[in-house]
């Protein structure tokens, strides 16, 4: 703001809007950096980044949180109200329901991330090939992503985690992580493949194009960077999708098995027990709801900085 | 028309038998011993042993017995559960109940998204736009798992609005929280489209030409504006099928409806792979059938949209 007064003093007789008078002090902006400018002053932004910190922070250190153990479980105290050394009280086994729902946060934060960087990979290359080359790649590529797209995402998912899950011996981390990671990958190939097409035939593609680079340097050097941020945008919600999707899992019984600790397990175990004790049910809800928002939240607030024609 | 519908349906079959394929590949393929999952613990005799061999087609190439099994789909035979029921017994059994939650929940998404969106539409950037704007992110972030089991406990038990689980038989009223709690995830998209489709229609010169010949706002809006605005808000409910389907599954589960998602999850924990394949190939066939069908309803409804 402060800039803007100084230009319209320097230069009464300019009109308002054109940015005439000293250049040096107010740099070209990129539309990064735009956007950036715009984001600063979004409330949705703060909250959601705050939300997101506090959540890898706890995924991080949990014992930041809490002291308490979450497996440190008795029967004695099943269903124990709330008191001051547990603050939501005891579950049906008798383990502190804070405490787990804090040491939830960190299966849920890894198998998001990883099971993100999967798919994102899948996505760019995908998108990358069926966008850059066209023709032929282009209809295959985009047959196998109808394919995927005609399984309803759940049933592919419990039938694939089934499959991967196979080890009895493992809390099934890993199948989780690799069902969301080979099925999640469709939007953000799509993504990447419109605004590939959008940016090849860009002047400046053709200028290097001219001068000699190849496809590689093309895509990595010249397509690519101007085709990021949407395709961000989609990998910062998709991460929401797929904290949700695991909790889903594992709710179903899929997912995370045996002694791991998962909001998704937490809500399924709690919810035949629902009408003896609500605090079980209720406190890995939030903590879940919470997670899965602050991303969506996150991924919303960047796309409206960087395309504000959406809003 | 003529070849965009014969496009579409070749399409449809490559995706159809892409999916089914996956799907069945991934229930079958690289079993330990299928024989010995299908009769339990009991010992199996060396006659039996080659008779079910013979019976399931065990003995030859994957691919053969991937085409026996679609032989039989397209026959509408679907194979027999490890139950020993008809897939498609249990399916006629199961999809009444389903398809009515789902009818159920379409209407009420599509009822408030459209309502919510015009109004929000009009009075972009007032209170009650901002208000739904924040509604929908929440509503689009909210997982279904933590939904229904909310829902439930909030509306079912503690304030006791609705019945708790709905069971066998049950009346439309107890499909109502579950319809309503499987409405969420769909609504949140459908109002956001319908409120842009709203805003952009406003501005259109169609909207300028009613409004200059002295038509009444009720008109001009009710009329011009809802049905021009309406048209993407119908594509989105055939992505919405697939929502639904997965958001079955967990809403069945947890409000105790004997649906098609109810039996599916059953017949994925007890390792049912007829059920299972069966199942996820006529919820595919519905999924792909409803999509083909509303993008036709979509060059209907916008006769700017031609289908070479």
């Amino acid at each position: 703001m402060s800039d803007m007064n100084a230009v319209a003093t320097e230069a009464p007789g300019t009109q308002p809007i054109v940015p005439a008078g000293p250049i040096k002090q107010d740099k070209p902006r990129s539309l990064a950096g735009d956007a950036w400018r715009d984001l600063r002053r979004s409330k949705i932004f703060w909250f959601a980044a705050v939300l997101v910190l506090v959540v890898l922070v706890m995924a991080a250190f949990p014992t930041l949180f809490t002291s308490a153990d979450p497996r440190a479980c008795s029967l004695s105290r099943q269903f124990a109200p709330a008191s001051g050394e547990a603050i939501f009280g005891y579950d049906y086994q008798g383990c502190d329901i804070f405490a787990r729902a804090v040491h939830g946060a960190r299966n849920s934060i890894i198998i998001g991330i990883l099971s993100t960087l999967i798919a994102g990979v899948i996505g760019l290359l995908f998108g990358l090939g069926s966008g850059y080359f066209g023709g032929g790649v282009d209809a295959v590529l985009s047959r196998i992503v109808d394919i995927v797209l005609g399984i309803p995402f759940l049933l592919a998912a419990i039938v694939l985690a089934k499959r991967l899950a196979s080890d009895p011996n493992n809390n099934g981390l890993w199948a989780v992580t690799l069902t969301l990671g080979f099925l999640g990958w469709t939007t953000a190939a799509r993504v990447m493949r419109s605004s590939v097409i959008a940016s090849k035939n860009q002047d400046y593609v053709a200028a290097a194009r001219m001068l000699g680079a190849g496809p590689g340097r093309l895509m990595l050097r010249h397509i690519l960077p101007n085709s990021m941020a949407s395709f961000i945008v989609v990998l910062t919600i998709l991460l929401g999708v797929n904290i949700a999707a695991e909790a889903t899992l594992s709710f179903l019984g899929i997912g995370l098995k045996g002694d791991a600790i998962s909001w998704g397990i937490a809500i399924n175990e709690s919810g035949a027990f629902v009408r003896t004790a609500w605090e079980p049910l209720v406190w890995p809800s939030v903590f879940l709801a919470l997670t899965v928002l602050a991303f969506i939240m996150l991924g919303d607030a960047i796309r409206d900085a960087f395309d504000p024609k959406l809003r | 028309m003529f070849r965009f519908l014969v496009r579409r349906l070749l399409q449809m079959i490559l995706t159809f038998f892409g999916a089914t394929f996956i799907v069945y590949a991934l229930m079958f393929a690289n079993q330990d011993d299928p024989i010995q999952a299908l009769v339990g613990e009991r010992p199996v005799t060396p006659a039996q042993r080659t008779a079910l061999t013979e019976l399931y087609h065990l003995d030859e190439p994957f691919l053969k017995q991937y085409w026996y099994y679609m032989q039989g789909l397209l026959t509408g035979d679907f194979g027999r559960s490890l139950t020993g029921r008809e897939v498609s017994d249990m399916m006629t059994d199961a999809w009444p109940t389903t398809a009515r939650l789902a009818l159920m929940s379409i209407l009420i998404a599509a009822t408030v998204a459209v309502i919510a969106g015009v109004i929000s539409g009009i009075r972009r950037g007032g209170m009650f736009d901002n208000v739904t704007l924040i509604v929908t992110l929440v509503l689009l972030a909210l997982p279904i798992v933590v939904l229904a089991p909310l829902a439930q406990l909030a509306f079912g038990i503690k304030l006791g609005w609705f019945p708790p689980t709905a069971g066998r038989n049950a009346t439309t009223y107890a499909l109502l929280l579950p319809a309503i709690v499987l409405a969420t995830t769909a609504v949140a998209t459908e109002l956001r489209v319908t409120r842009a489709s709203v805003a952009e229609n406003l501005r259109s010169d169609y909207v300028r030409t009613a409004r200059a010949k002295g038509l009444s706002n009720r008109r001009v809006i009710g009329v011009h504006v809802l049905r021009n605005s309406l048209i993407p808000v119908i594509t989105l409910i055939g992505v919405d099928i697939g929502l639904l389907m997965s958001g079955a599954i967990v809403t069945e589960g947890v409000f105790n409806i004997p649906g098609v998602g109810f039996n599916l999850l059953r017949g994925i924990r007890t390792e049912d792979g007829p059920l299972v394949v069966g199942f996820v190939s006529i919820l595919v066939i519905v999924f792909l059938v409803v999509n083909l069908i509303v993008d036709l309803m979509y060059a209907a409804l916008d006769p700017r949209i031609r289908y070479e």
